[in-house]
């Protein structure tokens, strides 16, 4: 992207200025370089959402922006119901709810190190990834609509987790306004064997050493020190999700010229909230939300039981869950005054700032968690919310490296194997089914992701909490 | 640029991948828009496993319809998706017709076997981004969309 296309407001604050169909402006936060080597897809994509009715304040894209459908993946968009805002799938994803759950384990590096491989092949063999891999669990009927109307805390009743671990995730692990009789018969097919697996693509289970601490106070209330190790799960809605996603983008594009939207690129496809379409999408939509909390939560139980196989001194727990792929309503201050709004964060997670009441206690002091998904090969990071992130982008940031290069480009510059034993070499050990996934998620196929968390810091998205370095990688 | 390509068995449809930042493109080109939307359905089996590691051994009856041509390819490569997810198999044989807004269409493959296919990604959905359905300079038909991975 240009830089000569955009005003610069503050360090890594850039600014587009509404013009033709615009209704606010677009504001895009990232350093110097990390702006230049956006697509200019980003850039239309950016001033596109910023066209769509009832949007407030302005279009804004997160340190990790590229190219996504309709909006940008990295974007951060919300809309007053009472302004004619709207509601889009396709500003929520296919995969609805995705999201990133860390549990501290209470173990060392030492601990580990002598049944490293040991652990890789357990959880491997315990946690169904890929293709093909399929839950030890079958959804039928009611219980289909219990775990659609409870999420993760339907999962805890039945078992798997603890009462805790909902104290620990977004929403207390149950999203409210789930309505299961939305999603459709063929949605819930391709869920029923699917609860308590990873999926494929960008979706991991790592085992990673905390290697740095940039903020020792929000570092202890997370339960942090140099050398802990943690566990991070990477994964969203499976089928569900997808199919949720699918069928509302396409019933919002066909039904775009009756709600009187013109839409410049059919994957904007939105309709009003206020409308029986997004209203039916909103309650699809969060049972979907429920849908990943419940899959992550059982996630949590099978790494549970790995790790008391091979260290059964491990106590995992839930550190935070939070979700980078939805929309939510929420009350945020515009012009002086409280008003509810539906914030898109498509590929953005939530960073709500220190004070804030939806906060666990233990937080509440220092802010949100913000979970960040490096590539296999490079780091995570922690992050905590701030009070400016509020005035920046509705408590937003970024949620990954973001990919800078595609899939197809990857799988010519690496091999699969060479990537495996590379790492190998570095004492990072990945276990998965598909070599050609592993070249496609090659640790130098994503952006610096170190680069991303510096920007969302300096912009006042989230600061700085802990750095995670990445040791098993089962990948999806 | 059409290095994943590969001619069908035929000699006269053809497929190739396409690029895009996260995801990719299936791209099919044929002499009649149904022959592009086999060979696209093709590309689409090739984002997770090479075709011909696919037996066309089952056959599958697919239906779907939509007025708008390029809503039909968006449709027909999603009730692939659909019936790969939800029958856990891999296509490599297709046969389309399309009628107006009607498609009708038999899709032959077999059960996945992820010893044998080594299925490199899960596809979540074709989506509207680069969605087209258009005649090139030389009267071939190139059906094409990004998908989600």
């Amino acid at each position: 992207m240009d830089l000569d296309r955009l005003r610069q407001e503050a360090e890594d604050c850039w600014r587009i200025e509404p013009a033709g169909a615009m209704r606010v402006p677009g504001i895009l936060y990232a350093n110097s370089d990390l702006v230049r080597a956006m697509d200019d897809k980003v850039y239309e994509q950016i001033c596109n959402v910023a066209a769509l009715p009832g949007i407030v304040a302005a279009s804004y894209a997160m340190p990790d922006a590229h190219w996504g459908y309709g909006f940008p993946i990295g974007g951060v968009a919300a809309f007053d119901p009472e302004q004619g805002g709207v509601v889009s799938a396709g500003g929520v994803g296919f995969d609805i709810s995705c999201g990133v759950r860390t549990l501290v384990t209470g173990l060392k590096r030492a601990d580990i190190e002598a049944k490293r491989e040991r652990l890789a092949d357990t959880l491997f063999a315990a946690i169904p990834a890929g293709l093909g891999s399929t839950g030890a669990i079958r959804l039928r009927g009611g219980e289909m609509d219990a775990m659609l109307a409870g999420g993760a805390k339907w999962a805890v009743r039945r078992g798997w987790g603890r009462p805790e671990d909902l104290d620990y995730t977004e929403e207390g692990g149950c999203m409210a306004g789930a309505v299961p009789g939305e999603v459709s018969e063929q949605a819930r097919r391709r869920q029923r064997d699917e609860m308590g697996t990873l999926g494929s693509g960008n979706h991991y289970l790592e085992v990673q050493e905390v290697v740095a601490i940039h903020d020792t106070t929000a570092a202890e209330a997370f339960g942090l020190a140099v050398g802990d190790i943690v566990v991070s799960i990477h994964c969203g809605s499976r089928g569900l999700g997808h199919q949720i996603g699918t069928e509302f983008l396409r019933s919002m594009a066909m039904a775009a010229p009756r709600h009187g939207i013109s839409l410049p690129d059919r994957e904007l496809a939105c309709a009003p909230i206020r409308s029986p379409l997004g209203e039916s999408y909103l309650g699809a939509m969060r049972a979907g939300i429920n849908c990943a909390l419940a899959n992550r939560q059982i996630l949590t139980h099978l790494a549970r039981h790995a790790f008391e196989r091979v260290l059964p001194q491990a106590d995992l727990q839930v550190l935070y869950d939070v979700s980078h792929n939805t929309c939510k309503e929420e009350e945020h201050e515009v012009d002086g005054k409280p008003v509810r709004l539906f914030v898109h964060r498509k590929g953005a997670t939530r960073a709500l700032g220190p004070g804030h009441p939806q906060l666990p206690p233990a937080y509440r002091e220092v802010g949100q968690p913000v979970l960040i998904g490096g590539s296999m090969g490079t780091a995570s990071w922690i992050l905590a919310g701030t009070r400016e992130s509020e005035q920046r982008a509705f408590s937003s940031a970024c949620h990954g490296a973001g990919r800078a290069m595609s899939r197809r480009k990857a799988t010519k510059q690496w091999h699969g194997r060479q990537v495996i034993d590379e790492l190998a070499a570095r004492g990072i050990l990945i276990r998965s089914q598909s070599y050609r996934g592993v070249a496609e998620e090659a640790p130098g196929a994503y952006k610096d992701v170190d680069a991303v968390v510096e920007s969302a810091e300096t912009a006042g998205l989230a600061r700085k909490v802990a750095r995670l370095a990445p040791l098993i990688c089962v990948k999806g | 640029m059409n290095l994943n390509a590969r001619k069908a068995n035929t000699g006269q449809g053809s497929w190739e991948h396409f690029s895009h930042a996260a995801d990719i493109g299936v791209r099919g080109f044929g002499d009649t828009p149904e022959q592009a939307f086999e060979q696209a359905a093709l590309a689409l089996t090739a984002v997770v496993t090479p075709p011909e590691r696919v037996q066309p051994r089952e056959a599958v009856d697919i239906r779907c319809r939509n007025p708008d041509p390029e809503l039909l390819l968006f449709d027909w490569l999603n009730a692939l998706i659909y019936e790969m997810a939800v029958r856990q198999m891999l296509f490599s044989r297709f046969e389309v017709h399309i009628e107006g807004a009607q498609l009708q269409a038999r899709a032959w493959g077999e059960p996945l076997e992820p010893a044998r296919h080594r299925p490199a990604v899960e596809i979540k959905g074709a989506t509207f981004t680069e969605l087209k359905l258009a005649q090139d300079a030389s009267g071939r038909w190139v059906a094409q969309c990004v998908v989600d991975v």
